[in-house]
């Protein structure tokens, strides 16, 4: 029986967490992410749960410490923000390409600089080609339905891939909403408990983890990891519908809101989603066809069911809050254009900026989105790609 | 999925290969010829040696094979050549060649 709650997405997070009582969590505070480990060593120092938590002195060691864990047939898992994310880089790679089923709760946060603490993409875009599942959340609830998806997802047979469930700091993790929590039993049950066929430390049975391997092997075991995101595709979205049935709620790869019958969509990841939703019931009710396409697996990317997703429509904006420094359009754009053309889905399509560093994305913001679109697709209008929502110009005033 | 890696080898097809490259086997850095590496060889020289073993283990990579409590030659297989033996032996019972 699931039970009614307020709760942060962070709260929301540690209480997972607790219901799935890993065997380890090395971890280093970072904000936003901070509460998730002072929560869980809370829950530990009261007897709520026995995971082995190890205090760190940096991410490089907390992610470390969680491969080795996980090599050694812990199920392990971490969290972190930002430059946190980026001191992991070297591991994070080494835990994906060692096939390690390890979780991470990332907080996402801007990356320097300038410095700032709060939220933007950056970090996990920028980790996007470091070999994890990387699966968003719009808001608590599917924070903390998602992280209860991680573990079955990166420990299945034809898997064995990190998973970093992502949720937008402070907007998320710090708001305090309404959630559905499950009891600890069903949560456990859905879990399941872990049972590794290799490890380290498995008696009579040696193993050894990350080898050196020279240029006759590096190639097939690259491909071979590529094999295994590849297939994570349909485990992600059993995992989903399993998780569906049991507790009525939750998306596949993405959620199509309203986008059946629409003109205009707005493709995007995370908290903004929300207001998207809000800006297209708005103009739905003056009847113009709006939806809005919330990208919740952004690896593996499903860049034919997007296409397929948005074949129909007039004209769509991709939404990136990341910049990506590479004078064309954010990562989002560049792979959902990159998607569109290879299904030879030919529709306008135009990459925006928006929300970087914490800027607010509003109801109204969006709004002049879905207009743009509307002047692209029926009155041929030439909009600029790669525009920044919201900047301060001379230009603009 | 615990495969016999001995069979695998460098002209095996990628779906021959295990997850992640782990290696089903303990000790197997044994086949891992890593003496190609060495660009200064360590010349031993029986009739100075005093068999006080102090060569033996400062070697790195346990190349001085010691039975009956004598050493004998080198393990050319595996030896680096870093020369930490030569330093190591008072008797000047070891010469490290180009």
């Amino acid at each position: 029986m699931s039970r009614k709650d307020r709760m942060s997405g962070n709260e929301a997070v540690a209480y997972a967490i607790r219901q799935v009582n890993p065997d380890v969590m090395p971890a280093f505070p970072i904000t936003p992410s901070t509460e998730i480990p002072q929560m869980v060593s809370t829950y530990i120092a009261n007897g709520e749960m026995d995971t082995e938590f190890i205090p760190v002195e940096s991410e490089h060691s907390s992610m470390s410490a969680t491969v080795g864990a996980e090599a050694a047939g812990a199920r392990s898992m971490t969290a972190t923000s930002s430059c946190g994310l980026a001191f992991m880089w070297e591991e994070l790679l080494v835990a994906a390409s060692n096939r390690l089923p390890l979780v991470l709760a990332l907080v996402n946060r801007t990356l320097s600089g300038p410095i700032n603490i709060n939220c933007d993409h950056s970090d996990s875009m920028g980790a996007r080609d470091t070999g994890w599942i990387q699966i968003y959340a719009e808001n608590n609830q599917e924070a903390y339905d998602n992280f209860i998806q991680a573990f079955p997802i990166a420990e299945d047979p034809r898997v064995h891939l990190p998973v970093m469930v992502c949720q937008d700091g402070f907007i998320t993790s710090h708001a305090v909403e309404n959630i559905l929590l499950e009891e600890d039993a069903d949560v456990r049950e859905f879990v399941g408990e872990y049972h590794p066929e290799e490890f380290l430390l498995n008696p009579g049975k040696p193993v050894a983890v990350g080898p050196y391997a020279v240029s006759d092997y590096s190639m097939e075991a690259k491909f071979n990891q590529e094999q295994a995101m590849i297939r994570s595709k349909e485990v992600i979205l059993e995992i989903a519908e399993k998780f569906r049935s049991r507790f009525n709620r939750g998306f596949g790869l993405f959620e199509e809101y309203r986008t059946e019958d629409a003109d205009y969509i707005l493709l995007i990841m995370g908290s903004a989603a929300g207001t998207s939703k809000q800006a297209a019931d708005e103009l739905r009710e003056a009847g113009i066809k709006a939806g809005v396409l919330k990208l919740r697996v952004f690896r593996p990317f499903p860049a034919e069911e997007i296409a397929n997703a948005l074949k129909g429509c007039k004209a769509v904006a991709i939404m990136d809050r990341c910049e990506s420094y590479n004078g064309h359009g954010g990562p989002l754009a560049s792979e959902v254009m990159a998607a569109l053309y290879t299904s030879k889905v030919y529709i306008p399509a135009i990459s925006y900026i928006y929300g970087l560093a914490g800027r607010d994305f509003t109801v109204e913001t969006a709004k002049d989105i879905y207009k743009e679109l509307s002047d692209v697709a029926d009155k041929g209008k030439q909009i600029k790609q790669h525009t920044y929502v919201g900047l301060r110009t001379r230009e603009e005033r | 999925m615990r495969t016999d890696v001995s069979k695998i080898n460098g002209q095996s097809p990628c779906e021959d290969l295990t997850e992640g490259l782990m290696i089903f086997a303990g000790g197997t850095s044994k086949a891992f010829k890593t003496g190609e590496w060495r660009t200064s060889t360590p010349v031993f020289d029986r009739e100075k040696c005093k068999q006080c073993l102090l060569c033996a283990p400062v070697c790195p990579d346990g190349c001085i094979p010691v039975s009956d409590g004598k050493r004998d030659d080198f393990d050319f297989d595996h030896c680096k050549g870093c020369g930490i033996c030569e330093k190591a032996c008072p008797f000047g019972a070891i010469t490290m060649t180009e």
